[in-house]
């Protein structure tokens, strides 16, 4: 097998002379400017005209001034991590050099041509835009007229891509969801900047969009919608929540999907409450849970800090809740408005004394739509608090998905005795099937036989109050033994098995995108590994035969510490020696390069690899 | 033969024994087994249904109590602190169910202080005890928020700091129903508890009650001796149940009011001090201040005031309890579903 060296990867310029439909693009504003318009629309028309696109909105901590940058990536072949940009749009002078050398010879530099100190390169083509000019007999002032200005780079960059007007057009409505007004007053911009491109620029460079036919099924979506959605088809009644980038867009999708499908006499199917802090939300989330409301909260890092000691007590009182933890980057604040992964490892095992919770990984659109219902399914079930861990890429971001399916299957509610159900002698924590759940009684219940009372505090099968030392072993034993029973009931991982492969990787979450077009790429030269992607913590067996039956393993995820490999080390700690790690946390998706760069000396251990410190083996 | 009343059948079909739960591992004396001792009472006066209502607490010897009290309801021993945000939860996802609950002055006054004014702001339809007795029990006599400035305690010394009074916090917080009481005093505390149980919204009482093992001496301001002798209750409170006729004794010298609550119940305030107003904040404010500055232990119905919507009402629910809804109306139909993926 021959294996790359990552040095050997080509740069991402260096194709064929037309780039058709295949190129990454950055638009560079300031925050605050209203660029996301401009910006959302323009990945809009090229997902109208059947191409494969992706956006990335790179973005301060910060409400205006601060640079921000939107990654727009068109892939004929369909791929859409992140990739260095070869065209950049830039409209922020402060960032004006910065972005003009980002941009590869060749590439593009596409400038607000009213902008002083514009820099001069003669490897890339450059167009410049007359903005004030073109926005001469614009009545609006002020900010809207700053924010009308993004519109000339939308008309003049769809003009030079090949986008016809109409199509843009229908994308800005789209944008606007039918509210005329903004649109009749952004599009006379857009339309006066595409005729100027038309007759003022000379196309010198060779990035195109051509009509395709591979969008006309699919969907644009933040992964925050579609959780959002998944949750209102799960049958969420219950929300409490504190506002934290880059969760806070979630919780705002529920309301607005709540607001249009669950309103029955004119009266609301459901109650959000927007909690003093993340200590009450979670407070308010086990409450309604314990009472059998579909509960859950969206929070980030330093929430689901807050959200331990309730954790805690609802995994011991076994209390079901839905945690949706829209991971940014840490320790502390961080970096509040950057993608990663580093709250597996916090989250798994939230709480003092012993304790592991289901932890849920969806990796597209399509996944935080399913795992929205699915989540609840889990909790129920299992009576006790599930995490569903995204992260601000798949939360945030614009992503093409197929159409989510309708719940396969009624809702699970779980072993739940009402009335004369409940048997003489009920005990609340009695493990009566040998799975390790009990049966639990909802307040409100008229047959005394099932009032009991939740607590923290050690107890026997009956929830009474217990400090012996024999109850407490059979409880905490019989937890350790329902979580085993979760490995059946959390999502099963995917698993791309390759025949004779020595490499079996192993991921979860958004980094997918990167690693499966890393290895499309690896496979052409003949460097094959397999892929299992983990869909939920706990792990089930296939894991377990995936690590068997592989030379090596390497897991790869966007945090510092390796917290996943950890977990496996731990719980297969026969395979250790072979589990090693690539984890790389730099706050911005990985690359298809990066991914080739850190797999080379897993794929070929003789591969002597230095200079990245990321890619080391760790066993 | 007549039956002692406790033996005889209530509305509910249950006796009083009904309302007990499992025996008391407080301290014999506690304050706070008195005040369980008057929940039981009043449950089985009012008959009240025990899948009707849940029982709440923090974390605290106070907070131990419900396992003490209503051993056929419900309830939720929560986290230290953060008893406000559980039963926010169950409330609002079965608004029909009633909520008790019961906190301690360092749960609601210390590590709670924040969940204590928020439940109140959004008038969560509770009754909010709190069994006060300017310690920490559980945790063996540290200062609780409090105790009054200068309180000298065997273990923890002199207390430096003023006290925080909870029934000054809940005012500010926007509370209707605020009330004191005194464990020692158990037929006010019985009137108020029905009141409070009647009320829309979260009803407070902040109830002296001694903690005998750590701050019971006779000067200090949560003993029983020292309420016993300073005690001053600002009206002679009667909780009137729906449909009964009220009696007052014309003759009695202050003066009366009668206040009607959502249920129809009524709040009879006799022998009101005077100049005082129980339905001006500010004055309930100042007089509050006088009794610290006094040393006084004001009790009886601070403050009442039904106008602001309880959080059902806000949060615009309707008669069905969340938890009840069929999973008809918890998942939308198919078609809603290619509906809104339509729009993407
Ligand atoms: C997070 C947390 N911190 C500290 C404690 C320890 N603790 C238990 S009870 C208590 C004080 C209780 O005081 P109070 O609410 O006045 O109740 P009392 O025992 O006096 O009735 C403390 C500090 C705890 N249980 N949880
Ligand atoms: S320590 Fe004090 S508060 Fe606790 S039970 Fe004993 S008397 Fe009551
Ligand atoms: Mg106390």
């Amino acid at each position: 097998m021959t294996v790359p060296h990552p040095d050997a990867a080509p740069p991402p310029s260096a194709g064929p002379t037309s780039r058709v439909s295949d190129f990454s693009l950055m638009v560079g504003t300031a925050n605050g400017t209203g660029s996301q318009t401009a910006n959302t629309t323009l990945l809009r028309a090229i997902f109208n005209m059947g191409v494969p696109v992706h956006g990335k909105n790179v973005f301060p901590s910060n409400i205006q001034g601060l640079p921000t940058w939107f990654h727009i990536r068109a892939s004929a072949e369909g791929w859409i991590a992140r990739q260095a940009p070869e065209i950049a749009v830039a409209f922020n002078p402060a960032t004006l050099h910065q972005d003009a050398e980002t941009i590869p010879p060749g590439g593009v530099l596409i400038l607000n041509g009213d902008l002083a100190g514009a820099p001069q390169r003669d490897d890339v083509t450059t167009y410049s835009i007359p903005v004030k000019e073109l926005m001469a007999d614009v009545e609006a002032t002020g900010k809207i007229k700053d924010y009308l200005a993004n519109m000339t780079y939308l008309g003049v960059v769809s003009q030079l891509l090949g986008i016809p007007l109409d199509v843009v057009r229908t994308a800005l409505e789209q944008q606007f969801g039918g509210r005329q007004k903004l649109v009749d007053a952004n599009y006379p911009v857009v339309e006066k900047a595409w005729q100027w491109s038309e007759a003022n620029l000379e196309k010198a460079d060779p990035y195109r969009i051509e009509r395709m036919d591979a969008t006309h099924d699919l969907m644009l979506i933040t992964g925050n919608d579609a959780a959002a959605l998944g949750s209102v088809f799960g049958g969420v009644t219950f929300v409490s929540w504190y506002p934290i980038t880059p969760s806070t867009s979630l919780v705002d999708a529920v309301k607005t999907h709540l607001s249009d499908l669950r309103v029955h006499d004119g009266k609301p199917d459901w109650s959000i409450i927007q909690a003093e802090d993340e200590l009450a939300a979670i407070g308010m989330l086990i409450g309604a849970g314990w009472a059998g409301a579909r509960a859950m909260t969206a929070t980030s890092g330093p929430g689901i800090s807050l959200m331990a000691e309730f954790t805690g007590l609802g995994y011991f009182a076994e209390v079901p809740a839905v945690i949706w933890d829209v991971q940014r980057v840490g320790p502390s604040t961080g970096l509040p408005t950057r993608t990663g992964q580093g709250d597996v490892s916090f989250a798994y095992t939230l709480g003092h004394g012993d304790g592991r919770h289901p932890v849920l990984f969806p990796s597209t659109a399509e996944e935080a739509f399913e795992f929205g219902w699915k989540a609840f399914d889990v909790a129920e079930q299992a009576q006790t608090p599930v995490f569903v861990l995204t992260d601000l890429d798949l939360g945030m971001n614009t992503w093409m998905s197929t159409r989510f399916d309708y719940p396969g299957e009624p809702m699970k509610r779980g072993k739940v005795l009402h009335g004369d159900d409940i048997p003489e002698g009920f005990g609340r924590y009695r493990d009566v099937d040998g799975d390790g759940i009990p049966y639990r009684t909802l307040p409100g219940d008229p047959n005394p036989e099932g009032a009991w009372f939740a607590r923290g505090t050690g107890h026997d099968e009956d929830a009474k109050y217990s400090e012996r030392a024999d109850d407490w072993i059979a409880n905490t034993t019989r937890l350790a033994k329902k979580f085993d029973t979760i490995r059946t009931l959390v999502p099963a991982p995917s698993i791309d098995q390759v025949d004779d492969a020595e490499l079996g990787v192993i991921c979860f979450g958004t980094t997918i995108h990167a690693i499966e077009e890393a290895r499309a790429h690896l496979a052409k030269q003949d460097a094959r590994f397999s892929l299992l992607r983990l869909r939920a913590l706990p792990i089930n067996d296939e894991v377990e035969r995936f690590i068997e039956q592989h030379d090596r393993i390497a897991v790869i995820e966007m945090n510092r510490d390796a917290q996943v490999a950890g977990i496996l080390r731990a719980e297969l700690p026969q395979y250790a020696a072979k589990i090693a790690s690539i984890a790389h946390l730099d706050g911005l998706p990985y690359t298809r390069d990066q991914i080739r760069a850190w797999l080379a000396p897993h794929l070929d251990p003789s591969l002597a690899y230095e200079g990245d410190p990321v890619a080391r083996e760790t066993a | 033969m007549t039956r002692p009343a406790a033996l005889i059948p209530n509305a509910a079909g249950l006796t009083k024994s009904d309302y007990q739960g499992a025996p008391s591992t407080l301290c014999k004396g506690c304050g706070h087994n008195s005040v369980a001792n008057q929940i039981i009472q009043v449950a089985f006066e009012l008959g009240l249904k025990p899948e009707d209502l849940i029982k709440l607490s923090g974390i605290g010897c106070s907070s131990k109590s419900p396992t003490y009290f209503l051993g056929m309801s419900h309830g939720f021993n929560a986290l230290h602190g953060r008893m406000p945000s559980v039963a926010t939860g169950a409330l609002t996802a079965n608004h029909k169910l009633r909520g008790l609950a019961v906190s301690g002055d360092g749960d609601s006054g210390s590590i709670g202080l924040g969940q204590f004014k928020h439940v109140i702001r959004r008038n969560l339809r509770m009754v909010y005890l709190i069994e006060n007795n300017g310690v920490y029990g559980l945790t063996k006599g540290q200062f609780s928020p409090t105790a009054e400035d200068g309180l000298k305690l065997k273990y923890a010394g002199t207390n430096p700091f003023p006290p925080v009074d909870m029934c000054a916090e809940a005012l500010i917080s926007g509370a209707g129903f605020v009330a004191r009481a005194f464990a020692g005093d158990a037929k006010q505390l019985r009137e108020l508890l029905k009141a409070a149980l009647a009320y829309h919204g979260t009803a407070v009482i902040d109830i002296v009650s001694p903690c005998v093992a750590f701050n019971n001496d006779d000067d200090s301001q949560h003993s029983y001796a020292y309420g016993r002798a300073n005690e001053v209750p600002l009206e002679d409170i009667g909780w009137v149940p729906p449909r009964e006729d009220i009696t007052l004794d014309d003759h009695e010298p202050g003066e009366t009011r009668i206040i009607e609550l959502h249920d129809g119940s009524r709040i009879a305030l006799a022998k009101i001090e005077e100049g005082y107003d129980p339905s001006d904040r500010s004055a309930a404010l100042t007089r509050i201040g006088r009794a610290e500055a006094n040393g006084e232990v004001i009790t009886g119905l601070l403050y009442y005031e039904d106008a602001r919507p309880n959080l059902t009402d806000s949060l615009g629910l309707g008669d069905t309890a969340l938890v009840d809804l069929p999973e008809e109306r918890l998942r939308p139909s198919r078609e809603a579903l290619e509906r809104v993926m339509d729009r993407h």
